[in-house]
């Protein structure tokens, strides 16, 4: 089964996503923020981390430059951000970063299940 | 308010006089909804009444509304990956090789709703610019509806729209940010021709296409219908050309006009037989 870890300090959010994710037949973890994730992919590194901007103790840009760094994190997860931040220079810092996908919110299991396509993982 | 079946019947009957689009009994509810911003602005109580204009003042205009409403249009770029892929891939291929000599491809995108497909066709295209080099491709799209073929000429497509199916980068690349909305880049537009055209009319263009798409569409004709369109489609296609279906859609069993392609499997081929192409 592929893993997910769901990364975000909305809890109404972690639902959703872990639902969506639940019947597209992904195994769903969550984190609170990008400290949480970061633990969490040192330990068992998912498939795909699905990851908000915005969090409190370390933002998604910093988990995600953290995860860059890591050198102690078997298998490298794919990474698609999932955030309210819609504007294109976020987007484009994003990628930069080494975000595999960018998905705007709000979002529907249709749009979800092809940007998880698209990064390899349906 | 809630409407009786015989007018719900009578709305659903009209889309597939206009359309060939039948609906199922089990979507009649959409009816009510897709009708409701129609009926506000025409200032009408409630679906009975709308049917008594349509039969009272035979207002043309007001049918094609109604029609217009209640259309299908779901789409998504790339939609069903795995068999676009293969058209980008094989497929395409097979025709730039055949084509060596003319250098010239012509695509007819039928149905092509808000615009989706036929742009995720010419990214393709746009893409591989390299191997196309030189050569004249003809990208011709159409659908029976006007607000549809009006946004896919704008290239206007909503945060909902656009990320449907279509990877960031082709996003970032091929789109620029207009607002809340995403508005294709002038050289991806340039590469397609959008027209209104019914696909219970004759063939939009002369000549013959070399690929054609026709997704998601012929599902909901009625069996006759069905069989009388893909004759049309039959004609309408190089005979060594390719046709595209949508992934929950077959030839088999519908029509003698064509076949699987032995070769690509999920792309069909034109059969050799004569096939009566009269409408239904
Ligand atoms: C469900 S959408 C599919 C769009 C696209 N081909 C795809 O697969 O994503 C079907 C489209 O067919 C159009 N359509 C329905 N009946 C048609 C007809 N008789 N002639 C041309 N287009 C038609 C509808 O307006 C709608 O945009």
């Amino acid at each position: 089964m592929k893993t997910c870890l769901v990364v975000d300090d909305s809890k109404v959010i972690r639902k959703v996503a872990r639902h969506i994710l639940e019947t597209l037949s992904f195994e769903v973890a969550e984190a609170e923020d990008g400290q949480q994730a970061l633990i969490h992919c040192e330990a068992t590194p998912p498939d795909v981390v699905l990851l908000d901007w915005n969090m409190p103790v370390m933002s998604g840009m910093e988990f995600l430059q953290a995860l860059g760094r890591s050198n102690v994190i078997a298998r490298r997860p794919k990474v698609v951000f999932c955030t309210t931040e819609n504007g294109i220079a976020h987007i484009k810092a994003a990628i930069e970063a080494g975000a595999d996908e960018y998905v705007m919110k709000p979002f529907d299991r249709d749009t979800l299940a092809s940007k998880l396509q698209i990064v390899g993982l349906a | 308010m809630s409407a009786d079946p015989a007018t719900l019947r009578f709305l659903a009957n009209l889309l597939e006089q206009h359309s060939g689009q039948q609906m199922a009994e089990s979507r009649l509810w959409r009816v009510e909804t897709a009708l409701k911003p129609l009926l506000r602005d025409r200032g009408l109580a409630s679906l009975a009444e709308l049917v008594t204009a349509l039969i009272g003042r035979r207002d043309e205009r007001l049918a094609g509304l109604v029609v217009e409403a209640l259309l299908n249009n779901e789409t998504s770029f790339f939609r069903d990956r795995a068999v676009f892929e293969l058209l980008a891939t094989d497929g395409l291929e097979r025709m730039r090789a055949r084509r060596a000599d003319e250098r010239r491809l012509t695509i007819w995108c039928a149905g092509c709703s808000t615009g989706q497909e036929a742009y995720s066709l010419a990214i393709q295209f746009a893409e591989a610019r390299a191997r196309w080099d030189g050569w004249r491709i003809d990208l011709l799209a159409t659908d029976i509806s006007r607000a549809a073929i009006t946004q896919a000429r704008d290239g206007l497509f909503s945060q909902f729209e656009i990320q449907r199916g279509l990877p960031v980068g082709q996003m970032l690349r091929w789109f620029e940010q207009d607002g809340a909305h995403w508005r294709v880049r002038r050289e991806l537009a340039g590469r397609i021709r959008f027209r209104q055209h019914n696909l219970l009319d004759p063939t939009p263009f002369a000549g013959k296409a070399d690929v054609i798409l026709c997704r998601n569409l012929l599902l909901y004709f009625a069996a006759e219908r069905r069989r009388a369109a893909f004759g049309r489609l039959h004609a309408a296609i190089t005979c060594d050309g390719l046709l595209m279906l949508g992934a929950g859609e077959t030839v088999v069993g519908q029509t003698d006009a064509f076949v699987s392609d032995p070769e690509i499997r999920g792309l069909y081929r034109p059969s050799t037989l004569q096939v009566a192409t009269r409408a239904a």
